[in-house]
């Protein structure tokens, strides 16, 4: 299937999804475009994560079509690899590989699985660290870093990849409260540079001021969505209404 | 080096103390030759038994269900027999069904001598052992660490050899050392079927010079030095893969 970048990066149609007799995706529908900021949020339980989960193929659906750049995710002949070569993810508990220094985590793919010379993937893992501001820290294992340090790192190794669309699954929720605004500055700036996100979060100032669209969902549907403005302040839905009054 | 020699010879002469295998150069070469023997058989056996964990325990997670059945009878019947009861059964029963073949003197010898049979038997026995103790290293492997392996598109083996293995290494070390151990000393059954290690070759010398107590006491500081260096080994590599602030 042809694809170009007027048409949306991300396809989500008619997802379902269970585990076992649990049914957590009720028929979700969004479409991503190219350098879109996209923030999902509701309350926990309500499929959020799975859903993300569901774009680079680590959870399975049962029926629908994802499209990624036009290749379907849901397709049991689905070329994974082709499809994580699209998709950088970063998880909440950030999920380094603790035997490796933070500079060999971000060289790590690129090398053993795009098969790229070494030398050249060095220098690109060195401005990455750069990018997220952790210059200096190239040779500290993970264990020796700061749960925003570690994040930072986790960010800078799904980027060495060079994704076309970066999922955030809650980034910051493991965080100390001090730490989360330089894991969130190091996305924003991403966003800024033109990099389609697709972000679950619970940091509404955050979502207001870097999204360009909010699905709320809950109990595996999607139950209002539109720009920060009128989603913030404009929300109709009563359990809208009610999540944003128990957080704001 | 002569007169050290045979200060030994003195030594018996004005005590009785008798260690033929310093003084007496026929005894001293049946020695050192059980010597390297028993060295050889530990690292033969080491060496497959460490193999065989390894790729048992990978087997072990087969989505194929015969292969995870098989392994695990395998374990069983290794782990619930005597080892001495596994080298006559290797020896004896599977022996004598294997060809002879031609000695180039008119006889015919088994195919496999003693040695092989021991270094099998044994790389078997520990070997059960080994996949039981990878496997609990593996099993303390986050799953979320795999995942972000598998989001940034390595296959299933490059996980199990770049993340899982070196990770369950460092969990094992200390259960594997005990088992390594294990493996040495159980090397001196291998005396049962006639194979010139340390233990058969004192045996030959006792029986010719008739010092019982003498060769006990040699045999029993001998085994305590060559354990003592496998182990002071072992922990020098464990202190060396430590990684900073990893599992502490």
């Amino acid at each position: 299937m042809n694809w170009d970048d007027s048409m949306p990066m991300v396809s989500i149609k008619d997802v379902h999804k269970a585990f076992g007799d649990l049914e957590v995706l009720k028929g979700v529908s969004m479409d991503i475009k190219k350098g879109e900021v996209v923030c999902i949020i509701g309350p926990s339980g309500s499929g959020k994560s799975t859903l993300i989960r569901c774009i680079n193929a680590l959870n399975d659906i049962q029926q629908g079509s994802i499209l990624v750049e036009g290749q379907e995710v849901n397709d049991p002949n689905l070329d994974k690899l082709e499809l994580r070569k699209k998709v950088g993810m970063v998880f909440q508990q950030y999920n380094l590989f603790p035997h490796k220094t933070a500079l060999e985590n971000v060289m790590m793919a690129p090398i053993r699985v795009l098969k790229q010379s070494k030398a050249e993937v060095e220098k690109t893992a060195r401005a990455l660290i750069k990018k997220v501001r952790l210059e200096g820290k190239e040779d500290s294992y993970p264990g020796e870093l700061s749960g925003g340090q570690q994040q930072r790192v986790a960010i800078a190794r799904s980027l060495a990849m060079n994704p076309d669309v970066m999922l955030f699954d809650e980034v910051t929720a493991a965080l100390d409260p001090e730490t989360v605004n330089e894991v969130l500055q190091t996305i924003k700036d991403l966003a800024e540079e033109g990099m389609t996100c697709i972000l679950v979060t619970h940091e509404m100032n955050f979502a207001r001021e870097v999204a360009d669209h909010i699905y709320f969902t809950d109990r595996g549907v999607i139950v209002e969505h539109g720009s920060p403005t009128n989603f913030f302040d404009e929300a109709k839905d009563p359990r809208t209404k009610e999540f944003l009054s128990q957080i704001l | 080096m002569e007169s050290f020699f045979e200060w030994f010879k003195l030594l018996y002469d004005n005590t009785g103390i008798n260690l033929p295998f310093l003084y007496d150069s026929y005894d001293r070469d049946r020695m050192w030759n059980g010597f390297l023997m028993t060295i050889k058989l530990s690292v033969v056996a080491l060496f497959f038994s460490i193999i065989i964990g390894i790729i048992g325990a990978w087997l072990q997670n087969s989505p194929l269900k015969w292969t995870r059945r098989i392994v695990n009878g395998y374990i069983q019947i290794f782990r619930n027999t005597p080892p001495l009861v596994q080298l006559y059964f290797f020896y004896f029963a599977i022996g004598a069904l294997l060809p002879k073949v031609s000695n180039g003197y008119g006889g015919e010898v088994p195919i496999l001598g003693g040695f092989a049979w021991a270094a099998i038997s044994l790389s078997f026995f520990a070997g059960a052992f080994n996949v039981e103790i990878f496997r609990s290293g593996m099993e303390a492997v986050p799953k979320s660490t795999t995942e972000a392996a598998e989001a940034l598109g390595f296959s299933r083996l490059q996980i199990y050899k770049d993340i899982t293995l070196p990770l369950a290494f460092r969990v094992v070390l200390p259960a594997l050392n005990n088992n390594l151990v294990n493996l040495v000393k159980t090397t001196t059954l291998a005396y049962a079927i006639a194979v010139p290690e340390m233990l058969y070759e004192s045996n030959q010398i006792w029986s010719d010079n008739v010092n019982v107590t003498e060769m006990m006491i040699f045999l029993l500081l001998a085994y305590f030095f060559l354990v003592g260096i496998l182990v002071w080994g072992m922990n020098r590599w464990e202190r060396s893969l430590k990684i900073p602030g990893f599992g502490t």
